[in-house]
């Protein structure tokens, strides 16, 4: 049921408060609610910090309980967390919704024409798909859905998008 | 007497023609004197001397009435009797008041107006008062302020008026603070036109406007709407006389061109910048104006 668990080297993600949207490892557990954190590669001291701020993820380290910056150190750049993280679809979707929080006017003005051609072509290939099975037989065959005329527009939308924000 | 001496001639130097100064301490004194009397002839004019008379004793003077009359120079000063009534009046004296006409009814026509006020400020008080117009300027002398958001070449999203909605390049800010403004004409069928600061939504997008040289007719006079006010009092004619289709005239035509012509240019090179202008500007469900980075 669980699959995450707090444990000595489980990298937490913070989500409220000063250090909102860092990586921590979870050095030692201090009582029920808080625990020892420290994370030297993303700039947060070592600290004391609640449970309830934390959002663990799926990466763990290996050092001993209380061990010190140092050691953690080491641990994080030999499991190479950040790239990990960077790669997470997690770290990911939160770039996306930063990257749109921050989108222009003209920024919108051009996803908005991406997504329309996009579309336009998706609906293209289904119209098509849908003729053919109507022609084929009277019998109603469901539309096939393929995946390659779906897969092009995306990319180009994606390329577009990263225009926009760039 | 010593003490008397110097202050003669210290104060004598003030006057304009020295008095009697003893030999002793003619030369040195003629010295400053002379140099003193260079500036401070333009200074000052009247300087009550001391007395000229050295006291001998209570009520006793050194010089007799003669001696002081040429002492003092009586011979040069001759003084008027005072003027008579009916000089005075026979005089010529500037006017005091005038009258002025006022309008309104019941009003009583004119008002008697002095043409030299009394002072505000008479220094028993501390500090001289104000005047109720004060700090007030007139429109014209007013500081216009522009928003750091606005510089020329910005993309505006323009909020009132027939074009609202539009996307329209700034171009400068005229003598009376408004924005002058164009579409271009052949992009979004704006003209070169005045915007409010403050009915104005100003985007992060720039156009690159360096080199475009903006007419320097192109003000506020020129732009100022036109209305024809001289009723000849022809009742049910008045009404076609008016302006009311307003005309588009040549000169603004060409001013279009001329600068629409360089703007489209610089348009063009970035690439959907023109598309972007095309478009108006909507909220949808789930947009929210506070939460919109322009």
């Amino acid at each position: 049921v669980f699959k995450r668990f707090v444990e000595i080297g489980r990298v937490a993600f913070i989500s409220f408060g000063p250090h909102a949207g860092k990586l921590v490892a979870i050095v030692d557990v201090i009582d029920q609610n808080r625990a020892l954190v420290d994370g030297p590669c993303s700039g947060v001291r070592r600290q004391a910090m609640p449970f309830k701020c934390m959002q663990l993820t799926d990466f763990v380290l290996k050092f001993p309980h209380s061990a010190r910056q140092k050691c953690v150190r080491l641990a994080w750049e030999k499991e190479n967390i950040n790239e990990k993280w960077a790669a997470t679809r997690w770290a990911k979707k939160i770039e996306a919704r930063e990257k749109k929080a921050k989108m222009t006017d003209f920024d919108r003005y051009k996803v908005m024409k991406a997504k329309k051609m996009r579309n336009r072509i998706i609906k293209h290939e289904m119209k098509k798909l849908q003729r053919l099975a109507a022609k084929k037989g009277k019998k109603p065959e469901k539309p096939e859905k393929s995946e390659k005329p779906e897969k092009a527009p995306k990319s180009a939308k994606v390329q577009k998008a990263q225009k926009a924000q760039k | 007497m010593a003490g008397e001496k110097a202050a003669g001639e210290k104060k004598a130097a003030g006057e304009k023609k020295p008095g009697k100064k003893k030999t002793g301490e003619k030369k040195p004194a003629e010295q400053k004197a002379g140099q003193r009397e260079v500036g401070e002839k333009k200074k000052k004019i009247k300087k009550h001397h001391a007395s000229r008379n050295p006291v001998l004793a209570r009520g006793i003077g050194r010089y007799s009435r003669s001696a002081m009359y040429a002492r003092k120079a009586l011979y040069k000063r001759k003084y008027t009797a005072p003027e008579t009534k009916i000089e005075k009046k026979k005089k010529e004296k500037p006017r005091a008041t005038i009258t002025k006409p006022v309008g309104g009814d019941k009003n009583g026509g004119s008002r008697v107006v002095k043409i030299r006020k009394m002072p505000r400020y008479y220094p028993t008080e501390d500090v001289p008062r104000k005047l109720l117009s004060h700090g007030k300027k007139p429109f014209c002398q007013h500081k216009r302020r522009l928003r750091a958001s606005i510089t020329p070449g910005t993309v505006l999203i323009l909020l009132t008026g027939r074009h609202r909605g539009k996307r329209v390049v700034f171009l400068k800010q005229l003598a009376t603070g408004l924005l002058l403004v164009t579409g271009p004409l052949a992009v979004n069928r704006v003209p070169l036109r005045r915007a409010h600061q403050k009915f104005v939504i100003a985007t992060s997008t720039k156009v690159d406007i360096s080199g475009v040289k903006i007419p320097k007719h192109l003000t506020d006079a020129y732009f100022k709407k036109k209305r024809l006010r001289k009723p000849k009092h022809q009742e049910g004619e008045i009404f076609d006389t008016e302006k009311e289709k307003y005309e588009i005239t040549e000169q603004r035509k060409t001013d279009q061109k001329a600068v629409d012509s360089q703007i489209l240019a610089r348009i063009k090179k970035v690439p959907q910048l023109r598309g972007y202008l095309r478009s108006t500007f909507c909220l949808s469900n789930g947009v929210y104006p506070h939460k919109l980075v322009f």
